[in-house]
């Protein structure tokens, strides 16, 4: 009597056991194959236009706002008396690709109407803050070259940091 | 076959012929053949029995009601709108289905393969025009079915699981219309697109301007962003992305979703009225 109520506890305990361990496979591979899922959505390689090109010669660019690579590039380059720096023309609202309205001297988003002066900073519309700048640096022939890997934000006051312009 | 049988199997429809006219005779032997018994395994005698088993025989019909109440589908309380919404449904999928066969999702094509569809390809015009009316159609019919459930308190217990299931439907109808709107390639759809993705940058923890993304590592080249549009721009990518999910993802859950929700339609009490 004594040993069957053994017998039958310890084969309720091994059924126990390996119910656990029959989930925890089908919970293992189902976590494995949804993992696998989720990182096939990530390629691995994309095409997409070069984050670091050429643009010409400083000299090239005097001062003021120029629309030379808006098309290409989707940047402006602007000219100050002593500096030159790389806008992305980028609405920091929802992306869309603002306008330079030289006669008012400001930048214009056509989507909600956010504006922005000639060094990014906002003034009217829903953007909440500044475009945002890239990277530029003199390569080794004497062109500017951009850097979109890098970014910097004036609402954190990246725009004086070493990269953020070119001292001309 | 003996002489004397075969007099017999003909003067069998010889009779027939003469009792019900020709029209009758084929009905009888079509429904009394094996083919038509194997399908339709009950008779069409105007029966309680028949009438119910007409429904729950089949296996299209059989998530709808055996019986429903003469007042439940009143056009003046129900609108008619969950089933004006499923029939748009339908219609989307076959003019849908139609267009898959002249539209190619590539960055070089979508574009010119939608134009051939509206002036070259026969019946492509109101094909096309169809589904894009269908499409805003439904997105209406889909908030007044929501409406007038929510009007008539038809949400209430037991219907509260149908209600979030209904949510469901709407979230993935609005994703249809979305994912629609992409595959025409145009400057409307592509900034509509490049706009709504943006919105996904600030998803909290999986976006990379979203709360606590930044300080998870969360960049524009590995956040959700990046899973929805297969890069960090809205390019080739992104519109075969979206043509998969409006194609084929996005119907497929729709479906079930529905299944789901026609089913307990009938499960909670009923189209509408009290339980």
């Amino acid at each position: 009597m004594l040993e069957a109520t053994k017998k039958t506890e310890l084969s309720v305990d091994r059924r126990r056991i390996l119910l656990a361990a029959g989930w925890s496979c089908i919970g293992i591979f189902t976590a494995t194959l949804l993992s696998a899922i989720a990182r096939f959505f990530f390629p691995r390689t994309i095409i997409e236009p070069p984050t670091r090109y050429k643009v010409g010669f400083p000299s090239q660019y005097p001062v003021g706002v120029s629309e030379r690579f808006k098309k290409q590039f989707r940047i402006w380059i602007v000219r100050e008396v002593d500096r030159i720096y790389v806008i992305e023309a980028k609405c920091t609202h929802l992306g869309c690709t603002p306008n330079w309205l030289a006669a008012e001297g400001k930048f214009k988003c056509p989507c909600h109407g956010s504006g922005f002066t000639p060094d990014g900073i906002n003034i009217e519309g829903p953007a909440p803050r500044p475009l945002e700048r890239f990277k530029v640096a003199l390569d080794a022939d004497g062109q500017i070259i951009v850097d979109e890997a890098t970014r910097f934000r004036g609402d954190r006051g990246e725009w004086e940091k070493a990269g953020a312009f070119l001292k001309v | 076959m003996t002489q004397n049988s075969k007099e017999n199997f003909l003067s069998k429809y010889r009779n027939m012929l003469k009792e019900k006219g020709l029209f009758g005779m084929l009905r009888d032997i079509t429904v009394h053949s094996q083919v038509w018994k194997s399908v339709f395994r009950h008779t069409f005698a105007d029966t309680p029995k028949n009438r119910m088993l007409k429904v729950v025989s089949n296996v299209f019909m059989h998530l709808h009601p055996a019986k429903v109440k003469r007042h439940a589908p009143q056009l003046k309380y129900t609108w008619c709108m969950g089933g004006i919404s499923f029939f748009l449904f339908l219609v989307l999928t076959f003019t849908g289905v139609l267009l898959m066969f002249y539209y190619r999702p590539t960055v070089h094509d979508a574009y010119w393969d939608i134009k051939d569809l509206e002036y070259q390809v026969p019946f492509g015009a109101i094909l096309r025009n169809l589904h894009r009316w269908s499409a805003h159609l439904m997105v209406i019919t889909v908030w007044f079915h929501m409406f007038r459930v929510f009007a008539t308190g038809s949400y209430k217990p037991p219907r509260e699981f149908n209600w979030c299931v209904g949510v469901v439907l709407l979230v993935l109808t609005l994703l249809l219309s979305f994912t629609g709107y992409l595959l025409t390639w145009d400057q409307l759809g592509f900034w509509a697109v490049t706009v709504g993705t943006n919105m996904a940058r600030s998803t909290p923890l999986l976006g990379h301007e979203g709360p606590f993304g930044e300080q998870l590592g969360m960049t524009a080249h590995n956040d959700i962003r990046f899973a929805l549009l297969g890069g960090s721009l809205v390019g080739g990518n992104a519109l075969l992305r979206a043509y998969v999910w409006h194609c084929i993802g996005l119907p497929l859950m729709i479906s079930i979703f529905m299944m789901v929700h026609f089913w307990r339609v009938r499960k909670d009490g009923g189209i509408s009225g009290p339980l």
